[in-house]
């Protein structure tokens, strides 16, 4: 019975294996050309937290910087309150967006200032104009953005990755490309990349890509006088871009330990219960 | 075994308990089917995958059930109503990463449970319809996995829908027909997923309904065990509850340890990033791949890459995939062996171990790009595969000398107990009488 428990418990992490080369083996392609360089998060690991602090950072680069371009339209102003804002705060802002409502009792659509049961609005009035005006590319929403680049970790790593519970490979990808762009801006020697795009070796789908380097140092100044450099606001607009994707993580890690702790002394106390009752059995 | 319905042991002791037995006996088939139900004493934690897929099956229905609430099956309003679960409903991010790791690990057991009854041989006579039944099971539980994986309507969703029921097209005549059929059109649009979320809400009841008639049949013939050997005295057994009661629910709690482990720490690690885009006909993922469950029949169907005659390869791709799950259901008719377990197998054991890691292999090789090494690869894999099946079970039940079966399963367990305590052991009742063998 050992033996057999020692096969099947060799099974089931075969099997993970197998399972998670399926998650991970994909893509095992050329690009990015550089693998992303993993940071340390607030919200890695198994007691993860959101840095507010942070996060407010991060939503003042994404409003004064990014927001030219991307829409981030999954995310209500209400839900601004994880990152500390008061309800007024959140009112303000809320109010700075214009809405498009109605139709009205004269059957008219209007535009009306934003509310925090309101969701935050785009540059563009779609996608098509968004393409149309960046040159054909299209400058991806930011709601989900942080877990649906999650970068294929190839074997074995992906492996470890399961012990080491790394989860981050969403906001890595996103810090290494934007401050992946060479310094220059050139493309290395003898590397071909197409008119109006722009060398980045982090970049998931080719060796360039449409976006210019948005961040150049001092283009924001920060309320709590931070030194706004560009890894400050790179890492400081993921960790938002994170919480933008996954808002319910901490909710989710402190649950996660509850439930852990309890399953496991209740796992103690059903093993020492199944040994008494098959000590009977024993001859 | 077999005995269940003549010496049923239960006594109702209360009014309601005598007035429902005079006229409809449940209690006392539950109480015939769980509790006093005998089981074989030596059974080992391979024997604890069922009763967790039950649970498992349950926990899918009632998620899904209040995920479909939530839930709006159009693909204007699909993933929309997913993030609406993931941000707004109470609790609506653990009921979806519960249900969508609930999937995996329903797989994950279900896997095992398949490769139990491998190794002890729970297919053999007299348990042919019981494995038929799960290999059903197993068919459903395919194709209501892979419906809702498309109800998210992410990118992967779409394009492995798309990928999927393109196979249908390889067969002459009734292919085009049947896609259409299943697609309500053309191509995966509004009809598709709205009948994918019809059926991903009827097929688990379907299944529920399936697991009765398996769970009937096992009641039936007993359970195999380590052995082989049927239950033959009352020694070889013991009843259902404490014993197997209480092993099941600490497996199955090390199972939850598991699942929770990925729900809350790991909740996208088994899934596809790319299905957190919304799903998008003018833009094709760069790899498609299909969850992880289904990669070793994906490898098999991608590993046929010639034609034979009129026989396209897509088409002999189809048709090796479907028969590397058809196989299954002649598995009782192609082992030749009279010994059911691998224990006393020596050959058997090596050539199952071999299936099971190429099965894992399988599964890497679907996710590989489908070109150069990685096509023979799989190619040399899917020939083990079906070669265990066609070649090795019936000729290795002619040629191999099995080790000596015990009489019966009292003396393999003292056997066992007096080889760990050093050789002193008094046979009581090892010898097993034949007398009362139903
Ligand atoms: C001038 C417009 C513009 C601004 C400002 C801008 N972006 Fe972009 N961004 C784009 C475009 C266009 C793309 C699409 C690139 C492509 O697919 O080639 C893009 C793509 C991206 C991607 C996705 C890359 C991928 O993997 O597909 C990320 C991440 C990103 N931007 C982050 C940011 C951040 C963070 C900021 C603010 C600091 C920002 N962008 C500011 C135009 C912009
Ligand atoms: C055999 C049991 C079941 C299996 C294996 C199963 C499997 C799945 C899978 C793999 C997904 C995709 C999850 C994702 O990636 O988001 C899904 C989604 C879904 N399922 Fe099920 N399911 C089962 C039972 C049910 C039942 C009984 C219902 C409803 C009554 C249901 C309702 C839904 C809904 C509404 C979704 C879409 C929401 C979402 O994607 O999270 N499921 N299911």
């Amino acid at each position: 019975m050992k033996t057999m428990f020692a096969k099947i418990s060799a099974i089931v992490v075969a099997a993970t294996l197998g399972l998670s080369v399926a998650a991970t083996g994909a893509f095992a392609a050329e690009y990015p050309i550089k693998k992303p360089r993993e940071q340390d998060w607030s919200f890695a690991g198994p007691f993860g937290t959101y840095d507010k602090g942070q996060l407010q950072r991060g939503f003042k680069v994404y409003r004064e910087v990014c927001a030219a371009c991307h829409s981030m339209n999954r995310v209500a102003f209400r839900s601004l309150e994880d990152l500390g804002y008061s309800e007024g705060q959140i009112k303000t802002i809320a109010s700075e967006y214009d809405i498009t409502d109605g139709p009205n009792a004269d059957g008219e659509m209007f535009t009306r200032p934003g509310t925090p049961a309101d969701y935050f609005t785009g540059p563009y009035p779609n996608r098509e104009a968004s393409i149309a005006a960046n040159g054909g590319a299209y400058p991806p929403d930011f709601s989900l953005l942080a877990k649906a680049r999650a970068v294929e970790r190839g074997f074995p790593t992906f492996v470890f990755d399961v012990f080491t519970q790394y989860a981050e490979n969403g906001p890595d990808y996103i810090y290494s490309l934007l401050t992946g762009y060479p310094e220059d801006g050139e493309a290395p020697e003898g590397v071909e990349v197409p008119e109006g795009t722009h060398y980045n070796p982090y970049f998931i789908a080719g060796k360039s890509l449409a976006m210019a380097p948005p961040l150049s140092e001092d283009i924001i100044s920060y309320d709590d006088g931070t030194p706004a450099t560009v890894e400050q606001m790179s890492k400081d607009v993921t960790a938002f871009m994170m919480w933008a994707a996954e808002p319910k993580m901490e909710e989710r890690k402190s649950l996660g330990f509850k439930v852990i702790i309890f399953l496991l002394i209740f796992a103690v106390f059903l093993y020492l219960t199944k040994k008494q009752i098959y000590a009977k059995l024993e001859h | 075994m077999s005995t269940i319905e003549h010496h049923g042991t239960y006594q109702p002791t209360t009014g309601l308990g005598k007035w429902m037995d005079a006229r409809l006996p449940l209690p006392r088939l539950m109480y015939d089917s769980f509790v006093a139900y005998p089981v074989p004493r030596n059974l080992n934690y391979a024997y604890t995958f069922g009763g967790m897929l039950s649970i498992m099956l349950v926990l899918q229905i009632l998620t899904g059930v209040v995920l479909a609430m939530h839930y709006n099956g159009s693909t204007a309003g699909a993933f929309t109503s997913v993030e609406h679960i993931m941000r707004d409903v109470n609790n609506g991010w653990l009921l979806r990463y519960m249900h969508a790791n609930g999937a995996s690990f329903f797989f994950a057991a279900v896997f095992l449970h398949i490769f139990r009854g491998m190794y002890y041989g729970s297919y053999k006579e007299p348990r042919e319809l019981l494995w038929i039944l799960g290999c059903i099971i197993f068919l459903l539980m395919m194709a209501t996995a892979f419906m809702g994986y498309v109800l998210p309507w992410g990118q992967m969703s779409f394009w492995g829908a798309t990928v999927i029921t393109g196979f249908f097209t390889a067969f002459p005549v009734v292919g085009e027909p049947i896609q259409q059929l299943l697609l309500g059109g053309f191509a995966v649009d509004n009809p598709t997923l709205n009948r994918f979320f019809s059926l991903h809400y009827l097929l688990p009841f379907m299944i529920a309904g399936v697991v009765v008639l398996h769970v009937w049949a096992l009641h039936v013939t007993g359970q195999t065990n380590p052995t082989g050997v049927e239950i033959k005295s009352k020694t070889d057994s013991v009843p259902f509850t404490p014993f197997a009661t209480i092993k099941d629910a600490f497996a199955l709690i090390v199972f939850f340890l598991f699942f929770a482990y990925f729900v809350f720490y790991m909740p996208n690690f088994l899934g596809h990033a790319d299905n957190y885009i919304e799903a998008n006909s003018l833009v094709t993922p760069a790899y498609i791949v299909p969850e992880w469950y289904f990669l070793p029949f994906y490898a098999i169907l991608r590993a046929v890459t010639f034609d034979i005659g009129p026989l396209t390869s897509k088409l002999l791709g189809v048709l090796a995939m479907f028969g590397s799950i058809a196989v299954l259901f002649v598995m009782p008719w192609l082992d030749t062996s009279k010994v059911r377990s691998a224990v006393y197998r020596p050959w058997y054991k090596v050539f199952f171990w071999i299936f099971v890691v190429n099965a894992i292999f399988l599964g890497w090789l679907g996710a590989k790009p489908a070109e150069g090494i990685y096509t023979f690869l799989a190619q040399i894999s899917t020939l083990y595969y079906f070669g265990f099946f066609l070649v090795i079970l019936p000729l290795l039940g002619l040629i191999e000398t099995p080790r000596r079966v015990p009489n019966s399963i009292t003396e393999a367990v003292l056997a066992k107990s007096s080889k760990k305590n050093g050789g002193v052991t008094q046979v009581s009742g090892a010898t097993a009488s034949p007398d009362n063998k139903a």
